[in-house]
């Protein structure tokens, strides 16, 4: 978000930062201010969630008996991988900040893989779930005709389903695209215990997309 | 002489040449300016953009007005005319009024105020500015696809079945939302992060204060707007059910999404204003500001309770007694912290030296309006009176006092007041002040008379009347032409003193950190860092009274 290079500061005699922005006094200055609007991105994702989380609440308090069976339909087996994967993956994300800050290039390097694997296993999995549901007409709304009996509204409950865990996807894959970015950033050599701030950014986002994950597992998974 | 000291920074030694032009001059070509991350040309462009689309919005409000001269038909059919209303709320939300005073004037005096060379991330600022672009083509799109006719509110079900265009309406507020967002969180990173040495948070401007509530707003409630939008978009496109009644989806549930971020959208649009009118009747009123901390604290109050008060838009929609009961109470208490702030202004002009320039014209008509606009808000937060005002030209006259009688008119009065800041020019001051009188008869005359008729019945968004409302209508449209008129009066003499010459004598300044820089303002806003010694209303008539010199 702030973090590009910028060719202002070479000509002022003082031992200027290659990635220091000519708008911020200090360094600390500029990392203090990249995270904090970090942080304002994140409050501002949760609540872009949080219409999705409230739509779950109020078609679960509607229809509990549908969300009861539905549930069932979805693979717990799956879902627990995806979990387990993902938790792996934000241990790596927080390894890779802690490489940075250490100046460990080849740490860095190695967890940022992980990560970005992970990140492809989940996906890899989401596939195979979805066409599952694909295959059994388990899809939102209108597009629904799944031949099990289902008491009451299972479109809306897929619906839901589709709509918290495909954003989420969305996310995931939006975090990939980041990850190869700093992993390239990283190969280059950009970063080292004077200058992180990206790969803490991207930290945070990443354990984001992974917090998320946690509401949506027991939410959709594990009604019964 | 003012309330500030120049110091020099040690890393700003001298020899950084080319840096000094202004920042209209500083680069040149068009692509200086499509790619510029400088605040100040991104809040002129922004401007620009704002001006433009007040135009388009102005002459849809025209065509609604003229078609309802008459019961009959005048220039348009019944379809026409639902679109014509919807692309008149539409342009005028999303594309003026919230971005008019934030993203205008706030790009470009924020940081100057704050003493910062940009704001926090001036490629996020940029991004801004394009996303608004695009989303703007959206709803610009829909005028060549048919139109849109579901009103601003976009309400389900009627949304989900209209075969009019809008999707792409939908889309376009969706990314417009993202345009607001960014602007949000650099306004907040900005404030928290870029101060200048000395500027403590009860040294800034009531401005910045304003614009902190209204950022925090934008960051918080615009996302619910997004995911209520894209769901909509779904549900139009494949059908999801959630609003939709057939598959057991709620339509009422999109009217407390959608109000959830359209309410503290209203404060959005609102609290700008109450900061540029705290700006406004300081500096041309020679007085410091009567209740800093309750004026600086109650736009941050506001912006909590306005979170709160969604329920209001529901009182005739099947929410429940207890919740309206409850919305109701809420309601009743963002009156508070407004009244702080009116009566905060008025105890500040009491015993100035008030000039009637341009800016203060416009300052005290928002006075008059928007205290009707907002005593009114009051009728429509009372249960029992709401079942009877609910959908009537009442509210249509209550949000207008509120959103153009408020928020516009505090917008034009802060380009009056910092266009020379801006531009170096001086506008005519005797035009200025006489299109604001015209401004403000015309907006009284089109819409005090729609208090009247809306609270005899008079239902909003009809597209024709019973015959007692004849005379009224016809008064409100008259009323509009007039209105119409000061406004391009007003615009045509901002306009005419841009061929003037040269930089113009300075007629009034303030002593926050934007009067401490040059006119116009150089590339990276000041030559050195300015360190903050006084607070923002300190004028020297001020510091003089108290040193007891005055009397």
């Amino acid at each position: 978000m702030s973090s590009a290079t910028n060719a202002h500061d070479d000509a002022h005699g003082q031992a200027h930062h290659k990635f220091h922005q000519h708008h911020f006094l200090t360094m600390a200055q500029q990392a203090s201010s990249a995270k904090f609007g970090m942080w304002l991105f994140l409050g501002q994702e949760v609540l872009f969630f949080s219409g999705l989380f409230m739509a779950y609440f109020v078609f679960r308090a509607l229809y509990p008996e549908t969300w009861l069976h539905s549930a069932e339909y979805l693979s717990k087996t799956m879902g627990g991988i995806n979990t387990v994967v993902l938790l792996y993956s934000s241990l790596t994300m927080a390894l890779a900040v802690r490489s940075a800050q250490l100046s460990d290039k080849k740490g860095l390097i190695i967890n940022l893989i992980q990560t970005i694997v992970c990140a492809f296993i989940f996906m890899v999995v989401k596939y195979f779930e979805y066409s599952a549901k694909f295959d059994h007409g388990f899809l939102p709304g209108a597009l629904y005709h799944g031949h099990e009996f289902i008491p009451g509204r299972p479109e809306l409950f897929f619906t839901v389903y589709f709509t918290m865990t495909g954003l989420h996807g969305i996310h995931v894959v939006a975090g990939i695209g980041v990850l190869f970015w700093i992993l390239k950033r990283a190969i280059r050599g950009d970063f080292d215990s004077t200058y992180y701030i990206p790969v803490e950014n991207v930290g945070l986002y990443w354990h984001l997309v992974d917090l998320v994950w946690i509401f949506l597992f027991p939410l959709l998974y594990l009604v019964r | 002489m003012s309330a500030t000291t120049i110091d020099h920074s040690p890393s700003h030694a001298a020899g950084e040449h080319g840096h000094h032009d202004n920042y209209l001059v500083a680069k040149k070509g068009i692509s200086s300016w499509i790619w510029t991350v400088d605040h100040k040309r991104l809040g002129i462009m922004y401007l620009a953009a704002v001006i433009l689309f007040f135009i388009v919005g102005g002459l849809a409000a025209i065509a609604v007005r003229t078609e309802l001269m008459n019961p009959t038909k005048d220039i348009m059919d019944a379809d026409a005319y639902n679109r014509m209303f919807t692309l008149h709320g539409a342009v005028m939300v999303f594309l003026v009024i919230i971005p008019s005073i934030p993203a205008s004037l706030g790009n470009f005096v924020l940081p100057l105020m704050l003493g910062a060379k940009d704001v926090a991330f001036p490629k996020l600022n940029l991004a801004s500015f394009w996303v608004y672009v695009l989303g703007a083509a959206f709803f610009i799109a829909t005028l060549v696809t048919g139109g849109v006719d579901t009103g601003w509110t976009f309400y389900t079900p009627y949304s989900i079945k209209t075969s009019s265009s809008a999707t792409i309406a939908l889309l376009g507020a969706f990314i417009l939302g993202f345009s607001s967002i960014f602007t949000g969180i650099n306004f907040l990173v900005t404030i928290h992060k870029m101060r200048a040495p000395g500027l403590t948070w009860d040294r800034l401007p009531l401005f910045v204060w304003a614009l902190y509530a209204t950022a925090l707003m934008q960051v918080l409630a615009t996302p619910v707007l997004a995911i209520t939008l894209g769901l909509l978009v779904l549900e139009r496109t494949i059908h999801i059910g959630i609003f939709d009644p057939v598959y057991g989806g709620d339509p009422v549930l999109f009217q407390h999404f959608f109000w959830f971020y359209s309410h503290p959208a209203v404060y959005i649009m609102i609290v700008p204003g109450f900061g540029m009118i705290s700006e406004l009747i300081t500096v041309h009123s020679r007085k410091g500001i009567f209740g800093y901390k309750p004026i600086a604290i109650s736009s941050v109050a506001i912006a909590f309770i306005g979170f709160l008060v969604w329920g209001h838009h529901l009182f005739v929609s099947s929410q429940s007694a207890l919740a309206g009961s409850i919305f109701s109470f809420l309601t009743f208490a963002v009156a508070v912290p407004t009244a702080i702030k009116v009566f905060s202004w008025i105890a500040t002009l009491y015993k100035g030296s008030i000039q009637y320039t341009t800016p203060m014209v416009y300052a005290l008509s928002f006075l008059f309006l928007f205290s009707i606009g907002g005593l009114t808000g009051l009728f429509l937060g009372s249960l029992s009176v709401d079942v009877h005002l609910t959908d009537t030209y009442f509210v249509i006259a209550h949000f207008h006092y509120v959103m153009m009688g408020g928020t516009i008119i505090a917008f034009i009065g802060g380009v009056h007041h910092w266009w020379h800041k801006f531009t170096g020019k001086n506008y005519n001051e005797k035009i200025g002040v006489i299109a604001a009188i015209i401004i403000f008869v015309g907006f009284n005359v089109t819409f005090f008379t729609q208090f009247i008729f809306g609270s005899q019945g008079m239902p909003r968004r009809y597209w024709s009347y019973l015959e007692q409302y004849h005379t009224g209508h016809m008064i409100s449209t008259y009323g509009s032409y007039l209105l119409a008129v000061g406004l391009f009066l007003a615009l045509f003499n901002l306009l005419a003193s841009l061929r003037n010459k040269g930089v113009a004598p300075e007629r009034w300044r303030g002593v926050s950190l934007e009067w401490e820089t040059a006119t116009p303002p150089i590339e990276h806003n000041f030559e050195s860092i300015p360190v903050v010694t006084a607070g923002p209303y300190d004028f020297p008539e001020v510091r003089a009274a108290r040193t007891g010199n005055g009397h």
